[in-house]
């Protein structure tokens, strides 16, 4: 008995507890407002405090673990009285939802979404492929690079930091490592880091000019070899480093590449020792990542127009500079930048400006159509950095089997190709 | 009459409704999961865990924990119940003191190990000031590893050696002092005394501790994740990415099956060596 009794603990318990034991409703009546953003404690105390203290309608804020979302969502559905009204999630968490018919399509506020000027693509891409309106663009983020300017000294020659390449922030690390003794170049690659998405949104593209359709190309290939040469100077404690904030402040870092949002803290503290600027361009332009955040309402709601009345709350000009300032997700709305905003914010906000409006950006876009498949997709790219970077093994061989491990998971998801891929007639092909 | 003859029915019926409820149907949902695949039922999930790159890895290191952490703490554990007889004074703050790792969760033990071991902690503070290292050393990535492994193995010998040692300590006073008294009469040393008299009176706590301490070290999970995150990967915690992250429940749920296979092996084996040879109590 004892030997099968942690199996319940492992599988019951993450599976089933996970689903249920996050939603505790406060009052009665209050609006249920699930929510993958904004979830680290503090964040969500100040959503509550802050961000939705002038909502029209008592929110109850619940956060929920991303990979949770959708089983949770599908529970409330089925379980006959459900108390979910709005949701908030990225693009692609919502995507599996438009999959499963749980959202609530919006074309009633299109008129609302130009008057506040949310731009147009940020209105199409809304539609997630569909014919309507599933969500409402809430507010934006992005990766960039940061960096102590102590560390500004050991910039190669000619190298600027608005403009940089991929060649030169090598050299850069080099030769700060040179110069301190340390590799000060880091990557948040911990169990929770983002490190996927820098492989899908910034290096890959930039080398190859697509994610899934360039993979296994000699393009690639060179990226790849590149990279691990760049890793000799990549602080080995990169594997535990989940915010880059943390050892930036510490000083065991001092240049790394991370998502606005877990940079923020080294702005906020130490405004005047760090800077913000775009990541580096490779061969095919600067490939960036931009994070869209959206409002979507399930067909079940128990109060729709309540939670549209919040939709509207959420994007007014000052409740989204109060959002920037809680959790440093840009305004998808016009909002004058008050001159009284944190320098931090400031710094982060040209950087992603400077990142968007580069003139070789090309955005690319997270994961999209993958469903339930989306974790096996970044896997492959985790799986292809641990066995090309850290282990060592042969470059051409590990494209080829991962590629064909990539190719297996788009053909299970059925995905059709999302920017920078051209888009495809069916299911997405690795070449 | 059939009243009584229900009465003990009854009274283990809702422990035994709880069991079937929340143990066993899970079980048996789990064991169904694992050789369910898209096309109907067969062996592609566990052909996915075996292909998966941390397989072998998470295979090695939770054997290899299992192998030097158990062994170590049984004979700690032994040799700290043995010490406990010989204390008079102060006895229960010894034994409570020793204790104190039985209340701290897994994961608590493994964030304050970690805050000791890494790069800014403490013990890289301590060997700065005495000058035995020039700058912070990293002791926890992996390039690293058996440092790693190591750091994980002494969080795991403070936070569980109690349970050993608690049983022990347990089957310790059952032992009648007669014997020994007995024994030392007739001339035995002392360590004839523990090899011959007290270690086979103490076998079915050894087996219980052996049991209990080697089934939760091959669920080692919240420790390694603390200390090693994705450097160290052991079965659970592969389950965990398979299940969390990588959302394929069937993988994860064949890795479950695995460990299971995996326990149940270790009890049987621990049952059979373990078990009274003939003529002795059990």
């Amino acid at each position: 008995m004892q030997a099968v009794r942690p199996l319940l603990s492992m599988l019951g318990g993450v599976a089933i507890l996970a689903g249920l034991n996050v939603t505790v409703p406060a009052a009665a009546k209050d609006l249920t407002f699930l929510s993958t953003q904004l979830r680290p404690m503090e964040e969500a105390q100040r959503t509550r405090t802050e961000i939705l203290k002038g909502s029209p309608v008592p929110v109850d804020f619940v956060p929920e673990e991303p990979p949770q979302l959708v089983i949770h969502v599908q529970a409330d559905m089925k379980s006959g009285s459900p108390s979910i009204s709005l949701i908030g999630a990225l693009h692609g968490e919502l995507a599996p939802l438009v999959t499963l018919g749980a959202l609530s399509p919006l074309d009633g506020m299109e008129d609302m979404l130009k008057q506040d000027g949310i731009p147009a693509g940020m209105v199409t891409l809304a539609h997630l492929g569909t014919d309507h309106l599933q969500y409402i663009p809430w507010m934006q983020a992005t990766y960039i690079m940061a960096a102590s300017k102590k560390a500004l000294q050991y910039l190669p020659a000619g190298a600027k930091l608005d403009s940089l390449t991929y060649d030169q922030l090598g050299q850069w690390a080099a030769n700060a490592q040179k110069a301190t003794g340390q590799p000060v170049l880091g990557f948040p690659a911990g169990p929770t880091g983002l490190m996927d998405r820098f492989f899908e949104g910034y290096l890959l593209p930039s080398f190859t000019g697509g994610v899934v359709t360039t993979f296994t190309s000699p393009d690639a290939e060179k990226m790849w070899a590149d990279f691990k040469s760049i890793w000799q100077h990549v602080n080995p404690n990169s594997t535990n480093y989940n915010f880059m904030q943390e050892p930036l402040l510490s000083g065991d870092v001092l240049i790394a590449w991370d998502h606005v949002a877990r940079l923020q803290d080294a702005f906020r503290k130490h405004p005047d020792d760090f800077v913000a600027f775009p990541a580096p361009s490779g061969p095919k332009g600067l490939s960036f990542m931009p994070v869209l955040v959206g409002l979507a309402i399930p067909k079940s709601a128990p109060d729709a127009a309540g939670a549209k009345q919040v939709i509207d709350y959420l994007l007014q000009p000052a409740t989204q500079i109060t959002t920037l300032r809680v959790s440093s997700f840009y305004p998808v709305v016009k909002a004058p930048i008050p001159g009284n905003l944190d320098p931090g914010l400031k710094a982060e906000m040209a950087a992603v400006q400077a990142q968007q409006d580069a003139p070789d950006a090309h955005p690319a876009l997270l994961p999209v159509g993958l469903g339930s498949h989306s974790g096996e997709f970044d896997r492959i790219f985790t799986d292809t950095y641990q066995r090309i970077v850290l282990r060592g093994q042969d470059i051409h061989r590990v494209l080829q089997l991962e590629g064909k491990q990539m190719q297996h998971v788009l053909d299970e998801a059925k995905a059709p190709c999302w920017a920078p891929d051209p888009p495809s007639q069916g299911t997405c092909q690795v070449k | 009459m059939g009243r009584h003859h229900l009465a003990p029915y009854l009274l283990i019926a809702p422990s035994l409704l709880f069991l079937l409820l929340l143990f066993f149907v899970p079980l048996i949902q789990t064991i169904a999961l694992a050789f369910q695949t898209g096309s109907g039922i067969g062996l592609g999930n566990f052909d996915q865990m075996v292909g998966d790159l941390d397989f072998l890895t998470a295979i090695k290191d939770t054997f290899g924990l299992v192998i030097v952490v158990v062994p170590l703490q049984l004979a700690l554990a032994l040799g700290m119940a043995m010490m406990l007889r010989k204390v008079r004074f102060g006895r229960d703050l010894v034994l409570w003191i020793w204790t104190i790792p039985l209340g701290i969760s897994d994961l608590a033990a493994g964030l304050a190990w970690l805050s000791i071991l890494t790069e800014r902690g403490y013990l890289n503070t301590v060997l700065f000031h005495l000058r035995l290292i020039p700058r912070p050393e990293s002791w926890l990535t992996y390039e690293t590893p058996t440092a790693l492994f190591l750091a994980i193995v002494i969080a795991e010998l403070w936070r569980a050696t109690a349970i050993v040692f608690v049983i022990l300590v347990a089957g310790v006073q059952l032992v009648p002092a007669e014997y020994e008294e007995a024994a030392s009469v007739f001339g035995a040393t002392s360590w004839q005394r523990f090899r011959r008299v007290t270690l086979p009176l103490l076998r079915p706590s050894i087996q219980t501790a052996l049991i209990l301490r080697t089934v939760l070290a091959f669920e080692i999970f919240a420790v390694v994740l603390a200390i090693g995150g994705t450097n160290f990967p052991v079965l659970i915690s592969q389950a965990f990415i398979w299940q969390n992250q990588n959302q394929v429940y069937g993988v994860a749920a064949a890795y479950a099956v695995l460990i299971m296979a995996i326990t149940l092996a270790a009890t049987l084996f621990y049952l059979l060596a373990l078990r009274p040879r003939a003529g002795e109590p059990a």
